[in-house]
């Protein structure tokens, strides 16, 4: 197990930021950290990377302990913090030999993971210009090099696209997927999309609690909890039926379907939601009633529940 | 990777953090400015005193090194950690395999190395009146090994600071409040009830200074100087570590 939180608890002041929450990351997975703003995000990252102590609860990064055995999980952890701070006095080379020497690489070592981190990150035409200088992509290029310079097992990723433009939050995410193959990442996020498009597995957490863990596709079914199809019934010119009254309640009597919603209508084309029993496939049999009836089916799609809704109803705040 | 610690008395991250602040400082030229005012100042009162008052004397210079350092000392020290906690770099470093203490240290040998570094110029006068005259060289080797001590207690008040905002401005007029009231205290011992004047006096810097800087190396003064300047990386680091609180 690369991480192991257990309990973790973290009060500031009298407000409580995490509530004693727990999981497990696995060697060589790609977590996505999930939650609104002020959920707990940050707070757990900065415990798990030593920067303060929890309240109560333990961490263990790699086997060792975040608060008795601190400069060993350091030595195994990269971290980039939230907002990337960076100095902006110093060139690039000059900021990642610093960071180097902070973790005891010697020259040679030094000399050899500077230039691999130049490469992979795409530093090298800016390798002597001051950090203060770079774009907002480069520097968080400079930030993801810093927490790689010394090869760690442990990555842990604080809002990496924050602030970046559609093709630079592209850029990153695909050099996190490629760093990603071989180490073990948390990266935190508010954005659905970067989850979907980057990790194996999601923890949603609200409130200083989680409220989900697992796979995406476990999520999505865990909270689907319906099939829902939709449906365009379009009747013939004629037709003086009443959507209501008279196809509603055939759909209805079809076998294994729950519920019927009517959607509205343009001219004599009808909308409507199906639902069925999760697992319970009925869109042949809503085929064949609508053939049946001598109506005829325009479209016909069944609806899975996004991330997107699995996040919404996991967070909204209660009222 | 495996890059363990060789020994307990390992300096190598207080050496790395300490390059990294001296490149900073003259990168940012504040050490060509600090540098610069101080010898202006110092050869100003220098020469004045050599040609107005015609002693060729190095007393004036000692006698005015301390008040400029009063100065120049938080204007050095302000941003050491001020900076970090404001751009949040702090978070960053706090978080590489690095002690606390190694951070306090690191910083501090920057600033006072920089501060000894700009006392070497000074050696000029030290040469143009041993040229001209006959000199007292215990009382300069003291009064330099005083300057070096003094500037250490300041670095470490200054430094002590600059833990306590993220506002340089701030940090700099803490420092300066701190150093000057420890500079002032046995200027003012005529308004001290008598018992206190012995133990205001000693506290006060300028007087242990001037002991040393007359040539007298007292291990009282030493000691005071040592302990002022623990006291105040002590404190640098437990209000470092206050994050943790």
């Amino acid at each position: 197990m690369a991480i192991a939180v257990r309990n973790l608890t973290k009060y500031y002041g009298s407000e409580k930021a995490i509530n004693s929450i727990s999981f497990d990351v696995k060697s060589g997975e790609i977590l996505g950290f999930l939650g609104p703003n002020g959920a707990g995000k940050t707070t757990t990252m900065k415990i798990i990377t030593c920067y303060m102590p929890p309240t109560s609860g333990s961490v263990e990064v790699e086997g060792f302990n975040i608060e008795t055995q601190s400069l060993e999980v350091r030595k195994r952890i990269g971290y980039l913090p939230e907002l990337n701070p960076l100095y902006f006095d110093m060139t690039v080379t000059e900021y990642l030999e610093y960071i180097g020497r902070l973790h005891r690489l010697d020259s040679a070592m030094l000399r050899s993971r500077m230039k691999e981190m130049m490469e992979t990150c795409g530093l090298g035409s800016v390798r002597y210009k001051d950090i203060g200088e770079l774009s907002k992509g480069f520097r968080q290029r400079v930030g993801l090099a810093q927490a790689m310079i010394h090869d760690p097992e442990v990555l842990i990723l604080d809002e990496p696209t924050s602030g970046l433009d559609p093709n630079q939050i592209i850029e990153i995410r695909n050099l996190i997927r490629q760093l990603g193959r071989a180490k073990t990442v948390v990266l935190s996020t508010h954005i659905l999309s970067e989850v979907q498009a980057t990790c194996d597995r999601v923890i949603i957490i609200n409130e200083g609690v989680i409220v989900a863990d697992g796979t995406l596709e476990q999520l999505q079914h865990q909270f689907q909890g319906a099939e829902s199809i939709s449906l365009e019934i379009k009747l013939p010119e004629s037709s003086q039926l009443n959507p209501l009254t008279d196809i509603t309640p055939k759909l209805q009597a079809i076998p294994l379907v729950e519920g019927v919603e009517y959607n509205g209508a343009e001219k004599n084309i009808h909308r409507f939601i199906v639902r069925s029993g999760m697992g319970n496939d009925v869109r042949e049999s809503i085929f064949k009633c609508v053939v049946q009836e001598g109506w005829t089916l325009l479209e016909m799609s069944r609806r899975i529940t996004s991330l997107e809704e699995v996040f919404h109803k996991l967070t909204k705040q209660e009222q | 990777m495996e890059t363990a610690r060789t020994s307990f008395l390992d300096f190598s991250n207080v050496w790395t953090i300490c390059q990294k602040e001296l490149r900073s400082y003259f990168n940012s030229a504040v050490a060509y400015v600090v540098m610069v005012v101080f010898l202006v100042i110092v050869g100003w009162v220098y020469t004045s005193s050599l040609f107005l008052l015609n002693v060729a004397s190095l007393r004036v210079f000692f006698e005015w090194v301390p008040s400029i350092f009063l100065f120049v000392v938080p204007a050095l020290t302000m941003r050491l950690m001020a900076e970090e906690k404001k751009a949040g770099t702090i978070e960053l470093l706090t978080t590489k395999p690095v002690e606390d203490w190694e951070i306090v240290l690191g910083k501090f040998l920057a600033a006072w190395l920089l501060l000894v570094i700009a006392l070497i110029p000074t050696l000029i006068y030290y040469i143009t009146v041993a040229l001209l005259g006959s000199v007292d060289h215990g009382a300069v080797i003291g009064g330099y090994l005083g300057l070096i001590l003094m500037a250490a207690v300041y670095v470490g008040i200054g430094l002590f600071a600059s833990t306590l905002t993220d506002n340089q401005i701030v940090a700099f007029i803490i420092g300066f409040l701190i150093m000057a009231l420890l500079y002032w205290f046995d200027k003012i011992l005529i308004f001290v009830p008598g018992f206190l004047t012995s133990i205001v006096e000693f506290l006060g810097i300028d007087y242990h200074f001037s002991s040393i800087a007359r040539g007298v190396i007292d291990t009282r003064d030493i000691i005071y100087f040592l302990s002022l300047l623990g006291f105040s990386l002590y404190l640098s680091v437990v209000m470092l570590e206050r994050r943790k609180w």
